[in-house]
């Protein structure tokens, strides 16, 4: 056993930190925010460039070819940076159903590019309020064609296809390849709690697809490459906690009230202590995650699961406590504060809430009760 | 990052694994498994018997204080593979209650600070459970605070003489050692006046009153000391170097207690699947679920935790106070945890009786022992301090009594309290 990342590993992390303070600092989260962009565009062609993203496609499909724990040390660093990218639909989940189930044609067109950070996918499976449910898929493909409504989806105006969950025409929930400058797709931007990630509507009306996958498994694919999904946001989520309590930590010994630093105050210490305990827990939990993803464990489902819940906690426990220490200060639109009370509450949601991991948490605990590592 | 047991690994663990089935006393293993947090006695004959065999037969075959080294009577393995030995013992680790503080805090503190004579007459019967030790650091009017105590020690020919109490003492009625911390100069401030000894728990003078806890055990004593006489040579330390000595004992302290903290919630998992609620069984209403989910997560973050610190400890790095967090979050969490599970039973939660109770009143035992762990060897308040100053640079609280001479430090008394 060694359960900790490699001294490679470590060194990536510094590489990637110092890339990320340099060219994603929080002013460039704040410009996507206040604007109409859909993302930090020009962060994305270096990230691109660097091939980050890239780390765990193989390199035969373009990638670096790197493996999942470089890829989970890469989105710590983006969470921490607050960086205005769509990892979550383009990285950790477009490209993931393609190598997962694309065809040979499917995965050429689109990984190498999406590699490269000139296309980006994303996935389009909500439509109503409330939990992912075949009864809530109401869009329909019949002969190639798609019809129906997606809201909200991340990236939605930016991306070049989407992958859409739609009725086929033996009424099963299916997955199919849309591409969004095609006749038949209008997209407009939705106001979501975290403008630097954008998010869209997407109307089709008979615009052409193709499918992607066995055709009637796209729920259960959806909850495979979810769970993938998730160990990597638990780390951008852990970053972002990380970044929370870091500017709590810096603000507690600068600010003074009482004549003393208000970092001396225990209310005010025992608050960080239990913000780094959540961090703590949640760190171990998606280091866990980690491992199971770099060597597909069939332990996946729970400690995707637990990394997922863990680093949802300690996100928006650390991102809201932040503000409470920064005082009225903290709840000004200048202070970097919201930025991260924000996207705590974006990550939170999406791959599904809290309660969606909670419940496939224990679900996968009864399956494989061993919990223990041996 | 590497989960899987090395060769290495899997040998050991198969070796622990053989061993464990041929020597185990299997007729104590199913009393064993239902007992709660806390509990010792497997209801099968003496169960301090029961522990001295079970360690001694430990020590004999080379799986007893696998750390130490073996000229001490341990058996040099790594942190690693205590582990891997750990979860195979399983449940015969209940029977090792006694000899925790022993081998967790008095052991490693006299292997840093004791003599070599004194290492290798003690230590070995440590290890087999032979002798008992027990830790005299708290006092009535100082635990958090322990750098407060008064119990005093004057130095006599190549003697000295004690004077003074202690209490909350685990273990001390069944200790034939017991490591002391005591005064030895009141005139500085409070942390340069402190020496620490060892002594014999038979020495005229000691003597031991047990005190009812509020679970309805006695394992906590008070310890009174009159005109006790320890050698000089049971001195650990310089006089005056009593505190850093302490800090060796408490760093092995959160090490061996924060390390493998039960949470409660292997057994609440269980129990969900067992129980029945309006909604069918507990472990189908969602609301069971969500507390079962945060709860699996801080379980399972405590222990990868210490998987990490282990990996850490195995490339050489020291323990350091970031091993605060396991007491911290298992102590709330066990309250929490037979809390839910006594709601599940509804009315029928009350009864403590382990022949009525259902899971033989598991959880109500982990009720009333509960608070203890919040408070033994380290408050939640005093762990959050640890965290916050020692990981997170907070400053210090501010102290009235920093750098005053002890006896002019303000108490209770001086301030007009009782
Ligand atoms: C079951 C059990 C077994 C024990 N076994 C042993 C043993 O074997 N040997 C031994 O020496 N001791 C033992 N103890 C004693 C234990 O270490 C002390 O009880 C503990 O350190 C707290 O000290 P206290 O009881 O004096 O409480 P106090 O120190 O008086 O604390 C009272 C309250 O004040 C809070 N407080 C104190 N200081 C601060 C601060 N600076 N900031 C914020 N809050 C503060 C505490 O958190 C607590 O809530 C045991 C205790 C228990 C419950």
């Amino acid at each position: 056993m060694q359960f900790d990342f490699s001294s490679e590993q470590k060194e990536l992390q510094t590489s990637v930190r110092r890339f990320f303070t340099d060219n994603s600092p929080n002013s460039a989260a704040r410009g996507v925010l206040e604007s109409t962009a859909g993302h930090d565009e020009s962060l994305w062609k270096k990230v691109g460039e660097q091939g980050f993203l890239a780390a765990a496609i193989p390199e035969a499909q373009g990638g670096v070819g790197a493996g999942y724990l470089e890829l989970c040390v890469v989105a710590q660093e983006a969470g921490r940076a607050l960086a205005a990218l769509p990892t979550v639909s383009s990285i950790y989940q477009a490209a993931e159903f393609l190598m997962a189930v694309g065809t040979p044609e499917q995965q050429a067109k689109w990984l190498p590019r999406l590699a490269s950070g000139e296309a980006i996918g994303t996935v389009a499976v909500t439509e109503a309020a409330g939990p992912l449910n075949p009864k809530a898929i109401t869009t329909r493909v019949t002969n190639q064609r798609l019809t129906g409504t997606k809201l909200p989806v991340a990236d939605g105006s930016a991306a070049d296809f989407a992958i859409v969950a739609a009725k086929d025409e033996h009424s099963g929930i299916s997955l199919f390849i849309a591409e969004l400058a095609a006749d038949g797709v209008e997209r407009t931007p939705v106001e979501t709690v975290d403008p630097s990630r954008k998010h869209a509507r997407l109307d089709f009306d008979g615009a052409v697809v193709e499918p992607l996958g066995a055709p009637g498994e796209g729920l259960a694919l959806i909850e495979r490459i979810r769970d993938r999904a998730a160990v990597l946001t638990a780390f951008e989520q852990i970053g972002g906690a990380q970044a929370a309590l870091d500017m709590a930590r810096d603000y507690a010994l600068q600010r003074f009230a009482f004549g003393r630093q208000i970092g001396s105050f225990q209310a005010i210490k025992h608050m960080l202590a239990d913000m780094y305990v959540s961090l703590e827990l949640a760190r171990s939990n998606a280091y866990y995650g980690a491992w199971a993803l770099s060597v597909d464990s069939d332990r996946l489902p729970a400690a995707a699961a637990s990394a997922r819940v863990a680093a949802t906690q300690a996100y928006q426990l650390c991102a809201a406590n932040n503000i409470q220490v920064h005082g009225g200060m903290g709840f000004t639109w200048e202070f970097d504060c919201h930025l991260h009370y924000r996207r705590s509450n974006y990550l939170a949601l999406a791959l599904g809430g809290p309660s969606h991991w909670e419940e496939r948490l224990i679900e996968s605990v009864r399956v494989n009760p061993a919990l223990k590592a041996a | 990052m590497n989960f899987d047991d090395t060769p290495e690994e899997a040998a050991f663990r198969s070796k622990a694994r053989d061993w464990i089935s041929a020597n185990a006393p299997r007729e104590l293993h199913a009393g064993l498994s239902k007992l709660g947090f806390g509990q010792s006695d497997a209801g099968v004959g003496d169960p301090m018997q029961a522990a001295k065999q079970w360690q001694k037969k430990k020590q004999e075959g080379g799986w007893a204080a696998l750390r130490w080294p073996r000229e001490y009577g341990g058996a040099g393995a790594s942190a690693i593979e205590q582990v891997i030995w750990q979860s195979e013992e399983g449940a015969y680790a209940k029977l090792g209650g006694a000899f925790t503080i022993g081998l967790g805090m008095c052991g490693p503190t006299l292997m840093t600070w004791g003599t070599e004579e004194d290492k290798r007459k003690r230590l070995p019967k440590l290890a087999s459970g032979e002798e008992i030790w027990c830790q005299l650091f708290s006092e009535p009017i100082a635990g958090s605070d322990l750098a407060g105590i008064r119990t005093r020690a004057a130095p006599e020919g190549d003697e000295w003489v004690v004077n003074g109490q202690k209490i909350w003492t685990s273990g001390a009625k069944e200790s034939d050692w017991g490591l002391l911390i005591a005064r030895t100069d009141t005139g500085v401030a409070k942390h340069r006046g402190l020496t620490m000894f060892f002594l014999d728990m038979k020495s005229p003078g000691v003597e031991v009153r047990p005190i009812k806890q509020m679970n309805g055990d006695a394992h906590f004593n008070e310890v009174y000391f009159t005109d006790v006489r320890i050698p000089d040579a049971q001195r650990l330390g310089a006089v005056g170097q009593g505190w850093t000595v302490a800090l060796t004992t408490l760093m092995n302290e959160r090490m061996s207690i924060g390390g493998s903290m039960p949470t409660g919630f292997d057994e609440l998992l269980n129990y969900a699947e067992e129980i029945e609620t309006e909604h069918g069984r507990a472990i189908n209403d969602p609301r069971v679920r969500s507390r079962l989910a945060s709860y699996a997560v801080k379980a399972t973050g405590l222990q990868y935790s210490a998987y990490r610190s282990i990996s850490a400890l195995s490339r050489g790095e020291e323990p350091g106070p970031e091993n605060s967090i396991g007491k911290l979050v298992a102590g709330s969490m066990l309250q929490d945890v037979s809390r839910f599970a006594l709601d599940l039973q509804g009315e029928y939660g009350l009864i403590i009786d382990e022949k009525l109770s259902p899971d033989n009143a598991r959880f109500q035992r982990m009720l009333m022992r509960s608070p203890a762990t919040r408070i033994e060897g380290g408050s939640d308040e005093i762990l959050r301090n640890i965290i916050a100053e020692r990981v997170l640079g907070l400053p210090a609280d501010i102290r009235v009594d920093k750098d005053v001479a002890f006896d002019r430090i303000p108490t209770a008394a001086s301030a007009g309290g009782r």
